[in-house]
């Protein structure tokens, strides 16, 4: 399906997207066309079916025929064990839900409001455009994990007072420093596609600046950024096992235990699959998300 | 004599060192329209959008009902509340409804309760024969029907003062006769306007006065008949010649 984003998909030429009134009878040519498209899908599905097996099948018989496969498959898909510490690891991705959670708002607020300044033209912003740029700059150029490190043992080093050690919260503070620099920038660009005479016209119409922004603009950078920033999303998922490295005991973390223990690496398969369990869908709906605008500009001739 | 409703008071304006408006002086009275006529870059839409303070003047005073809105300490956010403005390229939300483009700002600068605005706004729709049009979104409409809303949009909010730019020039012929009657309808409701134009159905059918620019210079004005018909200036006769011969008049 993913080959079709960019134009109408086929299957949607029989209904008319305009209701023209009166009842509409396709033509021996449409008849005929659509008999031939069938028949063309029928004839792509087969060969796509018959190489799938091929190429899949041959890739694992490649696998399992190898000398090492015995023993790979005793460390890595021991499946008793797996369910054993399953409810652990369960546990574990519990704190990576609510670590998601608490960050995407966070990140949401944070990187609209740096966008905002950064889109900004006032002159009494200036200083804080200054900050938000070296900010962004700053930590969309550093790994994560380093950022992670710094945040998670530099931050209780400095032992100032009333700061937490909890390594929950500092994990959490990194992954929302790091993704407001990207998401600041994925709402900018959104900003700045609206074109200029959309301002005008709020403006000239009685309507203050900020009501520009709120009614005007932001309703429709956002529509255009949406895809992009549920991307981020699937991103942030995977990325909040990193706070693993702190101690935290998330999904990561639950598996490196039970897998210290028992010197099988099940438990991180276990892990990858919970994982999976819930970007595959949240990226299915990315695409469709993304085929949805780009259909939707495409009828409307606005790219 | 009452006051007129807008004064222009010898304004100059230049981008650098290019001067795009020199020593422009008019009045608009009540109730009246006055049409700019002129090459591109002779300076209409420059003017418009210098009224509108989207552009700012070099020198010379813009009287807005007496009141100097180019003095360097006028609310700008006031003096839009009077003034309407249609641009050439309709500019209207996307994003909304015909029915939620005409109202947000009745809604959010006026502070009209949403049943109200909503009310004003199906009358105006129902006059301008758009009233179907309303729960659509503008890319259904056709051209003309996107410009009638924007001028709908525009007089949503009861300007003192209606700004027309080149309304016309993005529709083909059919839909500029629809916009024009439109034109015309708020002419006879006592709409005061101002329009810059290539179009010389404008000139001829709504104008109490043609002004004809040429190089940031009112060279000739008075009645349409007197400017379309009898021109005095050489420019404005090869003007109207040019216009003539590309079937516009």
């Amino acid at each position: 399906m993913s080959n079709e984003i960019g134009r109408p998909s086929e299957s949607d030429s029989g209904a008319a997207p305009y209701n023209f009134g009166g009842e509409w009878k396709p033509s021996q040519l449409e008849i005929d066309r659509r008999a031939a498209r069938k028949e063309r899908n029928r004839r792509n599905a087969a060969i796509a079916i018959i190489s799938s097996i091929f190429v899949i099948g041959g890739l694992a018989l490649v696998a399992v025929t190898s000398p090492g496969w015995k023993s790979l498959s005793d460390t890595f898909f021991a499946w008793a064990y797996g369910v054993e510490v399953l409810p652990k690891i369960i546990l574990g991705f519990g704190t990576n839900v609510a670590l998601t959670l608490i960050a995407s708002v966070c990140v949401g607020i944070f990187g609209l409001s740096i966008a905002l300044i950064r889109t900004s033209r006032s002159p009494a912003l200036a200083p804080f455009r200054i900050l938000a740029t070296v900010y962004v700059d700053v930590f969309r150029g550093i790994p994560m994990l380093l950022v992670l490190l710094l945040v998670g043992f530099g931050i209780p080093a400095l032992r100032i007072k009333g700061l937490t050690n909890n390594v929950l919260i500092l994990g959490t503070l990194a992954v929302v420093i790091t993704y407001t620099a990207y998401v600041a920038e994925v709402i900018r660009s959104g900003i700045l596609t609206i074109h200029p005479s959309q301002r005008a016209a709020a403006r000239s119409l009685g309507l203050s600046h900020f009501q520009s922004l709120r009614f005007v603009v932001l309703p429709q950078a956002f529509r255009r950024v949406t895809p992009p920033l549920l991307n981020d999303l699937v991103a942030l998922i995977k990325d909040t096992g990193l706070v693993s490295i702190l101690g935290v005991t998330d999904a990561v973390r639950a598996a490196q235990i039970a897998s210290s223990r028992s010197f099988n690496y099940t438990p991180y398969v276990m892990a990858a699959i919970i994982f999976l369990l819930v970007t595959i869908p949240l990226t299915r709906f990315t695409d469709r998300t993304l085929r949805r605008s780009i259909e939707r500009q495409n009828a409307t001739g606005v790219a | 004599m009452t006051q007129p409703v807008l004064k222009v008071n010898q304004v100059r304006k230049s981008y650098g060192a290019e001067v795009v408006l020199e020593d422009i002086s008019f009045s608009v009275p009540v109730h009246t329209a006055t049409v700019f006529i002129g090459s591109s870059g002779s300076g209409k839409s420059t003017l418009l959008r210098c009224i509108n303070l989207l552009d700012q003047i070099d020198d010379g005073s813009i009287e807005l009902d007496g009141e100097d809105i180019t003095a360097v300490d006028a609310d700008v956010d006031k003096v839009r509340r009077k003034l309407g403005i249609v641009f050439q390229s309709f500019n209207l939300f996307p994003h909304m409804k015909v029915i939620d483009n005409i109202t947000l700002a009745p809604m959010k600068v006026q502070g009209i309760s949403k049943e109200v605005a909503r009310e004003n706004a199906y009358k105006l729709l129902d006059r301008f024969g758009l009233h179907d049009k309303a729960q659509d979104y503008p890319d259904r409409l056709s051209g003309g029907q996107q410009q009638r809303v924007a001028i709908i949009r525009s007089i949503a909010v009861a300007p003192r003062l209606l700004l027309l730019d080149e309304i016309t020039s993005a529709l083909d012929p059919v839909l500029v006769n629809e916009v024009l009657s439109t034109v015309r309808d708020l002419k006879i409701e006592g709409m005061t306007m101002v329009l810059a134009t290539h179009e010389m159905g404008f000139a001829k059918q709504v104008a109490d006065e043609v002004c004809f620019l040429h190089h940031g210079k009112i060279l000739e004005w008075g009645t349409p008949t007197q400017i379309l018909e009898a021109p005095q200036q050489p420019e404005t006769k090869e003007f109207l010649k040019r216009v003539h011969e590309a079937g516009r008049l």
